[in-house]
């Protein structure tokens, strides 16, 4: 019997099960084939791998928070999503068409691929399993505000819910509503407000802490 | 109307959302670079990555994680392709 | 482009067999154009090693919710948006 009763001065090993699925041998297989018969180069797996990690959703973030605070910055990013990302020096990733939309007091929405995934991820990094899940993709679309509301979003009645469902090449961002408390943050401290749930539109931005008296 | 395994949307489910969260595993990132690659060479574009995707028997679909997905894909487009011979990945791992 | 901004449109209903993007759930449903996005590659025929073109013109078309599912439980004005491609779209009566 192991009773962690003990002083915790060493560091422990990470807890693996030591089980990966099989896929995982296959794949690591399948790519030593492919490199061998030169289909494709090991340094181009090593760029895909560095792109995919690089990504976060503090691009996204760093989008809806500019357009918080210029309003013509959002005209833009309202007409060409795109466009306005790669004025900030953001990688939009490979859609030819990113299109933002603007939460209201009126209007809320929530993207969903009931598909596959398709995802804004050079903007918002790889999507969580749960946005991947068969439930989400199925009720996404046919009982979104009961999936709102496990997430934890009460939407008063007169609030009219939009799911957009990708099923093209088009990537869908949400510009999630400025909080009330937060006039006077920066730029930067409002990015930080702006949760990857929330530009999905399955969350409210994070509240501004409130201000010591 | 038959729905193809993949076409989700509105389809009957009791199941909750499981909102627990994994960082990817080194293999999954991988086999999302490979895709890449392989797209980047014109070996498999996307919609040739779903279209495999959705090849998949209905239980093995629903079953498999999503990249379990993509990888099955891969495999059944380049063997399509002639680009690996059919049993050469299994011959491979001495299955 | 065939349609505009505003136009109601019907999706078709019509089965198909291979790949094809157009959820299940909208087959034959009434819906109007919100955005013209314009000509993009055709992902029925690039699916199986074609290079899709001509391309085809996409449009994000919005359908109210209570016209989709039978017992949508949310309120009258809730929508659903698609983006579905040309040759999936009629004119509606």
């Amino acid at each position: 019997m192991n009773e962690h009763d003990h002083d915790h001065d060493h560091s422990h090993t990470p807890i693996t099960n030591g089980h990966e699925p099989a896929a995982a041998e296959r794949a690591r297989a399948l790519e030593r084939l492919l490199v061998e018969k030169g289909v494709i180069g090991r340094e181009d797996v090593r760029e895909g791998i560095d792109w995919l990690v690089s990504r976060s959703p503090a691009d996204g973030a760093r989008i809806v928070a500019r357009a918080w605070v210029d309003p013509t910055f959002k005209q833009r990013l309202l007409a060409n999503a795109r466009g306005a990302a790669l004025e900030l020096g953001l990688d939009p990733g490979p859609s030819r068409v990113v299109v933002a939309v603007e939460n209201t007091e009126a209007v809320h929405h929530m993207v969903v691929c009931t598909l596959c995934s398709c995802y804004p991820k050079a903007l918002l990094g790889p999507p969580p399993d749960w946005y991947k899940s068969l439930p989400y993709r199925s009720r996404a679309v046919s009982d979104p505000r009961g999936v709102l509301s496990e997430f934890g979003v009460r939407l008063e009645d007169d609030v009219e819910v939009r799911v957009l469902d990708s099923t093209a090449d088009i990537r869908y961002l949400v510009i999630p509503r400025r909080p009330a408390g937060c006039e006077t943050m920066s730029e930067e401290e409002l990015a930080a407000l702006v949760t990857r749930d929330s530009m999905i539109g399955v969350a409210e931005p994070a509240a501004p802490a409130p201000v010591a008296s | 109307m038959q729905r193809g395994v993949h076409d989700r949307g509105g389809s009957p489910t009791d199941a909750p959302i499981d909102r627990t969260e994994h960082e990817l595993a080194d293999w999954e990132l991988l086999t999302d670079a490979l895709v890449r690659a392989l797209d980047r060479r014109d070996l498999v574009n996307v919609d040739e990555l779903r279209r495999g995707i959705e090849s998949m028997p209905r239980g093995e679909y629903e079953r498999a994680s999503y990249y379990e997905r993509w990888l099955y894909s891969v495999e059944t487009i380049l063997t399509e392709k002639g680009v690996l011979a059919r049993g050469e990945l299994d011959a491979r791992l001495g299955a | 482009m065939r349609y505009r901004p505003g136009q109601r449109v019907r999706v078709a209903a019509r089965p198909h067999e291979g790949h094809h993007r157009t959820p299940g759930y909208v087959k034959g449903k009434i819906c109007s154009v919100h955005r013209v996005h314009g000509p993009f590659t055709n992902p029925e025929t690039r699916a199986y090693g074609m290079d899709g073109l001509p391309k085809q013109p996409l449009y994000l078309v919005g359908f109210a919710q209570h016209d989709v599912w039978p017992d949508y439980r949310g309120q009258g004005d809730d929508r659903i948006y698609v983006d579905l491609f040309e040759h999936w779209l009629e004119e509606a009566e």
